[in-house]
């Protein structure tokens, strides 16, 4: 039976109209036609604009308050579309293919200009987005000049939200378990090595599915895929005439749209396309059992402060999506112009919808918070001890099994690696590990800090778990693990920001020259070095966290700081995996061999106790003398043995297993602790041997012929089991 | 946009001429819907297809959801290069046996 609401009451100029229904917002297809339901805290009125696809004036204004006339008789009266705050209003007959659409708004206020400081914005030359577009037009294909006259750049477009899952759905890796490959989405396959079909889209991922299956990971975590302007601040390097861009994409423009410019359908305008297109790439990573994180940015928007465009929120209701100062200047705790009020209640709902919709609508498995800090902070900016939002999403029912990762800093001075509102939920980039394992593996003598970071770090999240530290070497942000191992300073100049841009505290070592050089002893170190932290990344406690192209040595020429960088300085060079395989068999090694050792995945913290009397305890450390590690403050040398009864808190059975870790500048002897009757020492990894001698195929490990003592190389890293 | 049908063997050959979009993929489906039985077979040739519109590429899937659904089978015929790749990057073609010709395609039953 067809619905009795599916029949308009109202007419404006020939356009079909009802009451609409306020939820949900945005643009939803009902029988018939289109609901659109928008809201704002301040304006009193309210116009839809439509139009053609690719047309620069809309076809109609259909106002959402105003003189309407009954269908049939064309009777006028009055009529006010709203539900308190929103208006929603019902549209039969429209296109659905070929429309986009916006809004314009006023409210009964003083409005500022462009560049002044003020609490409203409203101006109704402008034609506003909708916040929960599911597809934003306009900018469809990656990098293609547009007119900079358009009136309405970013435009809303109605799409079918149905697709056909299957029987897909998130995977539910535990934590523990994973291994995550941060990735951008163009850089992935832009460079013509890559070989792909659609290189730098959605698609082009797919083509390399089998790749990550041979790495080993079995989760990718995808740098922001939210719409973004790849044009937002943009200039010319001065040197090259090169176009540097917004190229890794931390300005969000719409949080329920995935970036068209990043789909290799995105060129048909069509945004069912796109979104389809983002689909088909999860259900196929699911089917081969790899789970997808999105970097998700909700601390700011790509409408900077009061000098930047008005794209959206600023027009619907300025003060309730920013934090404001009395005078009507935009607090900057993101650094990047302005910070989104994310606990202000209204703003709270729609980031809430948003994480709802991605994890509902796309089978997405987690969520990684840029900045997350700004989500703990309330309307006046300052850090609330219980902030809404995060508890909010920390116990939502849809969110219940995905990952949530907090980036716990911002850039208003807020760190909180370890204190982060976490309720229990929420993990963190642990910023400490990356710091104590690039001291470690340039030789600081960091043993006591070592020993934290390898069980999970509990001197952070006691109450936790290793489950709450994500451990990680390097992200985008900072050196690629060959750079940090290339360079003792930064070399951003390609920037065009005088070398003044990125961090400069980032505890690398150059191995005695720096940059390129043809010097094999220092080349044969730096790949040693990245193997060393290859090695003590995968036997952590923790979650692991690898950075796309570190399994093959990628470099970006000691730039730390790509963020502009669209071109093959900062695209993933596919010729590595050749000409670096030996990197790429020891990080393949390494990952297999956490992912045949349960004891490295543990959910609860290590006890050192041997609480199930087995004869050791789950976790022992040992120094160049077994039983006894060197605490002392000019110790470089650490080496651990875990006991395989108690993988998985003694559910699962393991071999023992014992890593020495020698970071001084000198070979070692270390004393191996001895084993129980019958089980022997098997090497499988030594990183001071060249490939293919510094890493077995898990399950094929050589017996040592002495298993009492092993040499271990300078800055080397020794990984033995004991089965 | 045309719509041809004939049989060739018991299967019902569906020839249509044209773009599928918004504006007429009810009407393609309805018309199509209106040869569906139980263990029906149905060949569908798409070499005269243009165009197709997210709207037309789930007028298809619905299609094979009805057809599959009776213990029918439906198979498509000369994709034109474009509508296959559209198929491929958004997840439509895997649901389809597709040929070249309508030869090939009727020697599937």
């Amino acid at each position: 039976m067809e619905r009795i609401d599916a029949y308009p009451t109202h007419e404006y100029n020939g356009y079909m109209l009802r009451a609409g229904r306020p939820s949900p917002f945005g643009a939803t297809l009902v029988p018939g036609g289109v609901n659109f339901s928008i809201f704002s805290g301040h304006a009193n009125y309210c116009v839809l604009v439509l139009f053609e696809k690719g047309a620069d004036e809309p076809f109609a204004e259909i106002p959402f308050r105003g003189l309407f006339k009954r269908p049939g008789t064309g009777e006028p009266f009055w009529g006010d579309f709203r539900i308190g705050n929103v208006f929603c209003m019902t549209v039969f007959g429209l296109d659905v293919d070929n429309v986009a659409y916006g809004f314009r708004m006023n409210g009964p206020y003083e409005s500022a200009e462009r560049g002044e400081p003020g609490t409203f914005r409203f101006n109704t030359d402008n034609v506003l987005m909708d916040p929960y577009a599911k597809a934003i037009g306009g900018r469809t294909v990656w990098g293609e000049q547009p007119d900079w006259d358009a009136p309405y750049p970013h435009r809303a477009q109605l799409v079918y939200d149905d697709f056909d899952w299957e029987d897909d759905h998130p995977l539910e890796v535990p934590s523990e378990d994973l291994v995550i490959y941060e990735m951008h989405v163009r850089g992935f396959t832009r460079h013509e090595s890559s070989g792909v079909r659609y290189p730098g889209t959605f698609a082009g991922i797919r083509e390399k599915i089998p790749y990550l299956k041979e790495l080993g990971v079995n989760c990718i975590e995808l740098m922001p895929i939210f719409e973004f302007d790849e044009f937002e601040h943009s200039k010319p390097n001065p040197q090259t005439g090169e176009l540097l861009m917004n190229y890794w994409g931390y300005s969000t423009i719409g949080f329920f749209a995935p970036k068209a410019g990043y789909a290799a359908t995105g060129r048909t305008d069509d945004g069912t396309m796109v979104m389809d297109e983002f689909k088909t790439l999860v259900k196929d990573l699911h089917d081969n059992e790899i789970e997808i994180i999105l970097d998700v940015v909700v601390n700011h928007t790509a409408e900077g402060n009061e000098n930047g465009p008005v794209i959206a929120y600023k027009g619907i209701d300025n003060p309730t999506y920013y934090i404001l100062t009395p005078e009507g200047y935009y607090f900057n705790f993101s650094g990047t112009g302005n910070t989104l009020n994310c606990n202000n209640p209204i703003v709270r709902n729609m980031l809430l919808d948003c994480l709802r919709y991605w994890a509902s609508e796309y089978h997405i498995d987690g969520f990684r918070f840029d900045l997350a800090a700004i989500l703990g902070r309330d309307p006046y900016g300052a850090p609330l001890a219980n902030p809404p939002l995060l508890e909010t999403l920390a116990h939502d029912p849809i969110l219940a099994k995905c990952k949530l990762i907090a980036e716990a800093w911002d850039a208003g001075g807020l760190y909180q690696v370890g204190s982060f509102p976490a309720f229990g939920r929420w993990a963190e980039w642990n910023g400490k590990y990356r710091d104590t394992l690039r001291r470690f593996l340039k030789g600081e003598p960091v043993v006591g800090d070592m020993a934290q970071r390898l069980q999970g770090s509990p001197d952070l999240y006691r109450d936790r778990g290793p489950t709450a530290s994500l451990n990680f070497i390097t992200c985008h942000d900072g050196f690629t693990l060959m750079d940090m191992v290339s360079y003792n300073e930064k070399h951003n100049e390609a920037n065009a920001e005088g070398n003044r841009d990125g961090a400069n505290d980032n505890y690398s070592w150059n191995c005695g020259w720096e940059g390129p050089t043809d010097d094999e002893g220092i080349n044969a170190l730096r790949r040693k070095q990245v193997k060393n932290a290859a090695a003590m990344l995968m036997v952590s406690q923790g979650v692991p966290m690898l950075l796309m192209g570190d399994e093959v040595g990628r470099s970006k020429g000691g730039n730390n700081n790509t963020y502009c960088q669209d071109n093959a300085l900062t695209w993933m060079n596919w010729e590595l995996v050749e000409k670096n395989a030996g990197i790429f068999r020891f990080f393949k090694n390494m990952i297999a061999f956490r992912n045949a050792h349960p004891m490295l995945r543990g959910r609860y913290f290590l006890s050192n106790q041997d609480y199930m009397h087995t004869g050791y305890a789950d976790v022992t450390w040992h120094g160049t003398r077994a039983w006894n590690a060197d605490w002392g403050e000019n110790s470089r040398t650490l080496a651990f043995m875990l006991s395989g009864a108690y993988a998985k808190g003694g559910t699962a059975q393991d071999d023992m297993i014992y890593v020495a870790m020698n970071m001084h500048w000198e070979d070692h002897d270390f004393e191996l602790p001895g084993l129980s009757e019958g089980k022997k020492w098997h090497v499988f990894a030594n990183t001071n041997m060249p490939s293919p001698q510094d890493s077995w195929e898990p399950g094929s490990e050589p017996a040592l012929s002495d298993q009492g003592h092993f040499l271990v190389g300078a800055r080397s890293v020794v990984i033995l089991v004991g089965k | 946009m045309e719509m041809t049908i004939t049989e060739i063997k018991g299967v019902k050959v569906v020839q249509v001429e044209g773009d599928i979009d918004s504006s007429n993929a009810s009407d393609v489906q309805e018309r199509i819907h209106a040869l569906i039985e139980p263990e029906v077979k149905i060949l569908l040739d798409m070499s005269g297809i243009g165009f197709m519109s997210s709207a037309g590429l789930r007028m298809l899937l619905f299609l094979y959801r009805q057809v599959s659904g009776g213990g029918g089978k439906v198979v498509l015929t000369g994709l034109q290069d474009e509508i296959e790749e559209t198929m491929e990057l958004t997840g439509f073609k895997g649901f389809f046996e597709i040929y070249e010709t309508q030869e090939s395609g009727l020697a599937a039953f």
